[in-house]
């Protein structure tokens, strides 16, 4: 049977698309900033969202977007007002998050097999429903990245000389926060909470070891995203796996391969 | 002429920490180079980042053009290159690339570049003499090359007022050879204010019209050539 006859994988492999090209598009600039492991952070809270779902008997993607968003803006703000150190603001919300989503889902008595469908992502469990929230999402999340993109690289590139130079690198933070929180509730069907934040960053390393500037970055990391996504997906189709898995396994690969890639290139031009 | 910057009974300490400045007056005029000196831990740095803004004095104030630094609104005109070492991002970005960053702020946040902003980025690209490099990584270049290319991303802003912090650290003598002439020439020809924070000026001390030493408040501010003897020995300088 083809792999496309089933609606449930039309569903995952129209979801997944727009995860593999969302989450790429937002690491990057995390990558830069070396706030790579937010989306772990993220993620925990986005398992307490989770687990609020299911104890009010309302959308837990839904609530898991709230809680995402909030979280990130969260670690922001803790980390811009030196309330706490990067790392700290981090740790913080990651072990609340994670004691937060176990209380409440012992609460909810939905300690069950759906809810590892969101801790390691699972091609069965998307809906249309899920499916339009990801496009709507999705596509508005790499819209505002393509309006901010050279002030969002600007602060990438230094953000002391955009802040003196009026660039509101305040605001700008706190968007790119939104937007990684916005990514993780997203992505949490395909992939799983556990495991969305790989997706974030791997295929950025992987691709910033062939390319040859930011924008070729961008779109390389998202070509790569893409990729790991349909590949891991289809093998997870075959071989019965569970997808968030079998994605980021690919993506490393992919890190693998660019980084040969890479050292070639770099010996045949010296 | 107008003044730039102006530090009135400035005193800063960071929270629970000795004052790094006390009772610093300052004024910097629209047009001049001014090389801020001193030893490392001595606040120049503390000195730069209140003049821009980026720290709020513990008591005293800091005026940029006449407003307080912290707020100031035409901020567009104001271009800082921080240590080298803050400069450094995963990414391989191009030197053209660099160099649009400094349009950003004349463009607003949602802009894209115009065929103007492509102009100011070619020809700032062009002064700092990359063109040959302008599709280059920057990473790929040699040390005075990268700091070229930061130089061009201040340029491209069409700076009124140029501020760099420890800009020939790690750069060997040719390269700061080449600084100290670039900088002689934008000064010259464009009348940018430039203020020069380093602990070794190397080829720029001869462009210089004017030399602060800062030592936990400015000790010596005047013409290079009048520094005491004494402060010459790196020794006491250095600490």
């Amino acid at each position: 049977m083809s792999i496309f006859e089933t609606d449930f994988m039309r569903l995952a492999f129209a979801t997944g698309a727009v995860v593999g090209m969302l989450a790429p598009a937002v690491g990057f600039f995390l990558v830069q900033r070396r706030m790579s492991l937010i989306g772990d952070g993220i993620g925990h809270v986005a398992f307490a969202g989770v687990a609020l779902g299911y104890l009010l008997g309302i959308s837990p993607v839904a609530t898991a977007l709230v809680a995402s968003v909030a979280g990130a803006v969260t670690i922001e703000w803790l980390r811009a007002n030196r309330r706490a150190a990067g790392d700290q603001a981090l740790a913080l919300l990651f072990y609340t998050g994670i004691a937060a989503g176990v209380v409440l889902v012992s609460a909810a008595g939905a300690l069950n097999a759906n809810l590892f469908s969101f801790l390691f992502g699972s091609i069965l469990t998307v809906t249309r429903g899920d499916l339009v929230l990801v496009v709507v999402l999705g596509v508005g999340g790499l819209g505002l990245i393509a309006l901010l993109y050279r002030s969002l690289v600007a602060v990438a590139v230094d953000e002391d000389g955009a802040r003196v130079a009026g660039v509101p690198v305040g605001l700008l933070n706190v968007l790119l926060a939104g937007l990684a929180g916005v990514t993780i509730a997203v992505s949490m069907r395909i992939v799983g909470i556990l495991l969305i934040a790989a997706l974030m960053v791997l295929p950025v390393i992987a691709a910033s070891r062939v390319a040859w500037s930011v924008r070729s970055t961008i779109f390389l990391s998202m070509a790569l995203g893409l990729a790991a996504v349909f590949v891991g997906l289809t093998v997870s189709y075959y071989a019965d796996l569970a997808p968030g898995g079998a994605i980021v396994l690919v993506a490393a690969g992919s890190f693998v391969a660019a980084s040969g890639v890479g050292t070639l290139l770099r010996g045949r031009a010296s | 002429m107008p003044i730039a910057v102006e530090f009135e009974g400035v005193s800063f300490s960071y929270p629970g920490s000795r004052p790094v400045l006390r009772d610093v007056e300052l004024q910097v005029e629209q047009g001049e180079f001014v090389a801020i000196a001193g030893p490392n831990g001595g606040g120049k740095t503390t000195l730069l980042r209140l003049a821009l803004g980026l720290e709020r004095p513990t008591s005293g104030k800091v005026l940029l053009y006449g407003e307080h630094a912290d707020r100031v609104h035409r901020r567009s005109g104001i271009a800082y290159l921080p240590q080298r070492a803050q400069l450094v991002i995963d990414a391989p970005v191009t030197v053209r690339e660099v160099a649009a960053v400094g349009r950003v702020p004349r463009r607003g946040v949602l802009g894209g570049l115009r065929a103007g902003d492509r102009a100011a980025i070619d020809e700032a690209i062009a002064r700092v003499g990359l063109s040959a490099h302008a599709d280059s990584v920057v990473a790929r270049l040699s040390g005075g090359q990268q700091q070229r290319a930061f130089i061009a991303k201040a340029l491209a802003a069409e700076p009124d007022l140029l501020v760099l912090d420890e800009p020939t650290a790690g750069v060997d003598a040719d390269a700061q050879e080449a600084l100290a002439a670039l900088l002689e020439r934008l000064h010259r020809d464009l009348a940018v204010t430039i203020l020069f924070v380093s602990h070794e000026f190397g080829a720029v001390e001869r462009f210089v019209e004017r030399l602060v030493l800062v030592r936990g408040g400015i000790v010596f501010d005047g013409d290079p050539s009048k520094l005491p003897a004494a402060w010459h020995d790196p020794s006491h300088v250095h600490l």
